[in-house]
């Protein structure tokens, strides 16, 4: 192995080990301004000297690893602009599916604290109230009400059942009781739906259907006309929300709840309400989602398991933001795609499994509170 | 009443430092001894002891393991079954690579692997705790899987990719393969469960254990008090990571047998160890005890028991029930004692203390 | 500190003993066919058409003939969900009581096959498992007919040279295998790149992870980039509708994607709607109820509302996959009881219905299944047969032959198998060697 070559992967191993114990003698004292300035002047500086490295790395062996990882894959970039654009596109699309599971997590979290783990098995069991009922006769929209009003009767008896008794408990035990909830959730909607997967009821919804194909970029780049209604409807309920979390008296209530739930009780907020509705916006946002990803693929207990990439979406953005569950989703969708398309095939593809926490797990390293979240992590 | 402490005096530091320093607890322990040594395999036929018994201490095992970590230092883990997986494919290279060498020495050292791993994915606890963690040892969780599924030199580049657990003999008896029996199979299980949880219980009773504590309580008094947070954080993941590594290489060559390794160690199983480590008690070895009885038992009581009890449930209806039943028990053993079966224990003991009277 | 859970452990187990010893009481007359069965779980669209199937058969062969020469067949269904852990706890559970093992995936068939050549219980792992166990001098207890995974891939490289004009026209072509991450998926590629060295053509694999398989955005990108002639797909269960739906709208010609036969479930390609039209799968059944034996379940166990199984299910691809399966234990079970002179047999005889197993088009007629599959036959050497498979074509409501009966490349197949069963027996250190003798018809 030429020796600059192995420099620079040296370069590239120690760099962030360094920085963490860098960080980690000065934990306990308050980080000056100048401190801070060096701080980043000194990444500055490792940087460009990583990249000329690297630079340094691929002229000198164009066929070597160098080039493959840092070169080919931004110049297959450059050369098929369509390729990347699809790319980036699908990246958004995923990204904002992410990001609605990743919000009702967050909505949760916000107002009580529970690190809510069913929110993947709550998006199954809308999307399959919705389709199981559609099955059984009854149209549509009546479908959505009625399964709105299920998704209603479920908040209420976990607030109820579980919440409620379980007041005041460390927060892992609340973490477990919603693993309790997705067991029985599991076991709840097979019996009564089956298991067979299901079509989700696209056109009977007015979802659109087909794609629009723009020759753009010297190559076709194609929209689903399904996706941009799934951007178009994900970014109208967050609006919604936003609107409803900042001008309603539930919202300010909601909020007022998140700050602090003593302070909240003592103004006369009752949090068992506030709970029901919370648990129930979270519903929504859960039927939503499982509409959008039951018309990509179908509806069956296996959207379960995509509802795990919600997870490193929010160490990303945070626990606690709205903005950061959306962005984080974006960033993690993206990221996971190009990563994907672009450095995949060189260790043999199917990278996508854990790319997106190495994504998040690279943010925390600089930013442990997440890309939006309260600053109350404690540093260590 | 039936359990009095009165009378039993200790006349040295190390009689009253014992981990049983009570004569009813060392009866107690001497008696359960004996029940899993004599009574089990006396006892139990070939399908209680493999598909009840053999899972319970592999679980058990793989809970004291996550205990440690969760439990005694409070760093929450989800990648468990990664570091099991590890454990298993480490311990399946060993034995092809070293085929003479005795298979209890080789699932020993396979844990040393599942213990370096554990250290290196263990580093971003330096910077984050909580949920954040448990959600960052989700990248160990899938990388790892990935990796078993990907790399074919882990499974010696098999043409079905599974591990394939050859015959090792213990003793002149077969104790790996399928024609080791049940019960010598069990009887390996024990001894390194029965062993390596006295190591455990050494371990968190002694120095290291309580600097665990005190990192877990409130980790910049432990910094004050001259623990070194990375040594002993990591400390913690490497021993723990070394127990699921031994659970693991366990699972696959005791029990699974010949598996699809990659997909025996996923998602669910680390949070079903998760469960039983909470569901057990945290921060107690009896309760990784307790939780694993309950958590692997139960499904396996009510698929095969109830059927044999005459309840008509069979095929996919039992599965479901089995499913409620399982979600349902969580919220109700979390709403009714969530200091885990541990503490009902704790409660138990003090109510035969004082029984006949309630104070 | 354990001795509660132990007491209940073992007030656990003196009741599983106690159920153990009831069931063989009422065996006197019957014979006892267990079969796993995963209704719930990710997997469970798939799994429960094929349950279905295999249930309705044996209720109909119990209903209409009073069983299999005068013997009842009790069928049980042990739930796996698709899962290794809960796969075999079923074996441990039914090992003593069951005819056949049928493990219904292949983590599970995996698991079983050193277990089953201990305890001597045949094991029937219809088109799925381990390839290697087609041999067998090596696996005497393992059958795997009519064909393997391995048969399987060169079927379809039978098929691409056929829709491209030769076997010579295959040279510069480009072959995309989607595969589940995982054995099952990566069965067919050491095939696949034996065959693309031979006849030229370039393979590319599109590995799906379990956990992304209803998320396979960059894959069909890449899928996009490299343009391949023909996709290959080896996918099972929530992996599948979303390939077809990802198919169309990446504009990939639907009719250049060909499943494995687990991907040719009707519930697969009826995702992909309307334009799902072409979509195609190997297959070694026919689809649809045109057929007499389809026509008595009807008849005797449907319509008379002794299966839970809708009506218009009945015939669906993977439900005829299942009356198949069960088909073939059926007829072990008579070839066994013809050799044996018994009535009620042991899995040891089982095992030698099932090596003696030979349905030849006249048998298949009179079973009621003339056209609905090729005659099967196993030898003592060969447990698979390498039977003929087709190619199934999705008409937008049902699957339809397309094309004739393909032959697998068994010379090419035949000596990685056999190479592949060597290599399992060495690594597993002292394999049992076969004892069991040949039939002399055979």
């Amino acid at each position: 192995m030429p020796i600059s070559e192995w420099r620079t992967d040296d370069h590239r191993i120690q760099e962030p080990e360094c920085k963490g114990e860098e960080r980690m003698s000065d934990v306990a004292a308050q980080p000056a301004p100048s401190l801070l300035a060096n701080g980043w002047i000194r990444t500055g500086l490792i940087t460009a000297a990583v990249i000329a490295a690297i630079a340094i790395g691929a002229r000198i062996d164009p066929s070597g690893t160098i080039h493959k990882v840092f070169v080919d894959p931004f110049q297959q970039m450059v050369e098929a602009p369509d390729l990347l654009a699809q790319t980036v596109w699908e990246g958004l699309v995923s990204g904002v599916l992410y990001a609605l599971i990743a919000l009702g997590f967050v909505l949760i979290f916000k107002a009580s604290g529970v690190f809510n783990f069913a929110q993947g098995i709550m998006v199954v069991f809308a999307a399959l109230t919705l389709v199981g009922l559609h099955e059984k006769g009854v149209p549509a929209f009546l479908a959505v009400i009625l399964t709105l009003g299920v998704m209603f009767v479920l908040a209420a008896t976990i607030e109820r059942v579980v919440l409620r008794p379980l007041v005041n408990q460390p927060d892992i035990i609340l973490f477990m009781a919603t693993f309790g909830i997705t067991y029985f959730l599991i076991g709840f909607g097979e019996s009564v739906f089956g298991g067979n997967p299901k079509q989700m009821i696209t056109s009977e919804l007015y979802l659109p259907k087909g794609a629009i194909d723009a020759k753009i970029l010297g190559g076709l780049v194609s929209f689903q006309k399904i996706d941009i209604a799934a951007a178009v409807i994900a970014s109208l309920m967050i609006a919604a929300l936003a609107v409803f979390f900042q001008y309603t008296r539930i919202g300010r209530a909601l909020r007022a709840v998140a700050d602090s739930h003593k302070a909240a009780l003592s103004v006369g907020i009752s949090l068992n309400q506030i709970w029901v509705i919370v648990w129930f916006t979270a519903g929504i946002v859960a039927l939503i989602t499982g509409i959008m990803w039951g018309a990509r693929s179908d509806v069956s207990f296996a959207l379960e398991i995509v509802a795990l990439k919600a997870l490193p979406v929010l160490i990303l953005g945070g626990f606690t933001s709205i903005p950061g569950a959306i962005v984080g989703g974006l960033i993690i969708g993206i990221g996971e795609k190009l990563g994907e398309f672009y450095w995949g095939p060189l260790i043999g593809g199917g990278i996508e499994s854990w790319l997106a926490y190495f994504i998040a797990l690279g943010f925390l390293l600089f930013r442990p509170q997440g890309l939006f979240g309260d600053k109350i992590i404690e540093r260590i | 009443m039936f359990y009095r402490e009165a009378g039993q005096f200790k006349s040295t530091y190390s009689a009253d430092m014992a981990v049983f320093p009570i004569r009813q607890d060392r009866i107690g322990i001497a008696v359960i001894l004996g029940i899993a040594f004599v009574a089990i395999p006396m006892l139990g036929d070939d399908f209680f002891i493999s598909s009840v018994m053999i899972p319970f201490l592999v679980f058990s095992l793989a809970a004291i393991g996550l205990n440690i970590l969760t439990g005694y230092t409070g760093l929450i883990s989800l990648g468990t079954a990664a570091f099991m997986g590890v454990g298993a494919y480490s311990c399946y290279k060993l034995t092809t690579i070293f085929p003479g060498v005795n298979i209890i020495v080789l699932i020993l050292v396979s844990g040393l692997f599942s213990a370096a791993v554990g250290v290196f994915f263990g580093l971003p606890s330096l910077r984050i705790k909580g949920f954040y963690l448990a959600v960052a040892t989700l990248a160990a969780q899938f990388f790892l899987q990935w990796a078993f599924v990907r790399v074919p030199w882990l499974f010696n580049y098999n043409a079905s990719g599974a591990i394939e657990v050859p015959q090792r003999l213990l003793f002149g008896l077969p104790v790996t393969g399928a024609t080791a029996s049940p019960e010598t199979r069990y009887f390996v299980c024990l001894g390194l469960v029965v062993i390596l949880t006295w190591f455990a219980s050494n371990l968190v009773h002694g120095k290291i254990g309580r600097s665990w504590m005190a990192v877990r309580d409130m980790d910049i008094a432990a910094e004050l008090m001259g623990i070194k947070l990375l040594n002993a954080k990591l400390l913690a993941f490497a021993v723990s990571s070394f127990y699921a590594g031994v659970a693991g290489a366990m699972m696959i060559f005791f029990w699974y047998g010949t598996a699809e390794a990659a997909d025996v160690f996923n998602i669910r199983l680390s949070f079903n160890i998760l469960f039983m480590v909470i569901i057990g008690g945290l921060g107690s070895l009896i309760g990784s005890f307790l939780g694993a009885a309950f958590l692997s038992i139960l499904p396996t009581a009510l698929k095969f028991g109830l059927p044999a009890l005459g309840v008509p449930l069979t095929g996919a209806t039992a599965e479901h029930v089995t499913f409620m039943l399982v979600g349902a028990l969580i919220i109700v053993f979390l709403i009714v004692e969530p200091h885990g079966l541990a503490r009902l224990w704790q409660i138990g003991k003090q109510k035969l203390r004082t029984w006949p009277f309630p104070y | 500190m354990m001795k509660s859970s132990m007491i209940k452990g073992v007030a656990l187990g003196a009741l599983l003993a106690a159920g153990a010893v009831v069931a063989p009481a009422s065996a006197q007359d019957t014979i006892y066919f267990s079969n796993n069965a995963y209704r719930t779980g990710p997997f469970s669209g798939s799994g429960i058409p094929i349950g279905d199937g295999m249930r309705d058969y044996i209720s109909m062969i119990n209903e209409r003939d009073g069983g299999v020469n005068g013997v009842k067949i009790v069928y049980e269904e042990c739930e796996t969900g698709y899962d290794t852990k809960k796969s075999i706890e079923c074996y441990e559970q039914v090992k003593s009581k069951t005819i056949v093992y049928s493990p219904w995936s292949t983590g599970a068939t995996l698991a079983a096959i050193p277990r089953a050549h201990v305890d001597k219980l045949p094991i029937l792992s219809m088109a799925y498992g381990l390839s290697a166990s087609a041999d067998g001098t090596s696996f005497p207890w393992v059958f795997i007919p009519p064909l393997t995974y391995w048969d399987g891939a060169s079927v379809m490289v039978k098929h691409m040279a056929a829709e491209l004009g030769g076997m010579d026209k295959l040279k510069g072509k480009k072959l995309g295998l989607i595969h589940l991450d995982a054995p099952f998926g990566k069965e067919p590629i050491p095939v696949l790149e034996s065959l693309a060295k031979k006849y030229g053509f370039e393979l590319k694999l599109y590995p799906v992870a379990a956990a992304d398989m209803q998320n396979q955005g960059s894959l069909w990108l890449s899928i996009r980039r490299d343009r391949p002639d023909f996709l290959y797909n080896q996918g099972w269960g929530a992996m599948n509708p979303t390939a077809v739906k990802e198919a169309i709208k990446n504009n990939f010609p639907i009719n250049k994607l060909v499943g494995v036969w687990w991907a040719g479930g009707d519930d697969d390609a009826r995702a992909g709607g309307a334009e799902a039209k072409g979509y195609r799968s190997l297959n070694f059944n026919a689809a649809g109820q045109d057929f007499p034996v389809i026509q008595d379940i009807l008849k005797h166990v449907v319509e008379k509302g002794k299966s839970t199984t809708p009506k218009e299910k009945v015939g669906e691809n993977l439900y005829n996959r299942g009356v198949y399966n069960s088909m073939l234990v059926v007829e072990a079970i008579r070839t066994a009881q013809k050799l044996t002179g018994k009535k009620v047999i042991t899995p040891e005889d089982m095992r030698r219905g099932l090596e003696n197993l030979n349905i030849d088009e006249a048998r298949l007629r009179e079973i009621g299944m003339a056209g609905f599959a090729s005659p099967v036959k196993v030898s003592c050497t060969d447990h698979s047969g390498h039977h003929k498979a087709y190619v199934a074509e999705w008409d937008g409501a049902k699957w339809t032959r397309k094309g004739d009966w393909i032959e697998p490349m068994k010379e090419e197949v035949r000596p990685l198998i056999e190479a592949a069963a060597k290599d399992y027996v060495e690594k597993a250190g002292n394999w049992p060697k076969r004892t069991e003798s040949c039939e002399k018809s055979s």
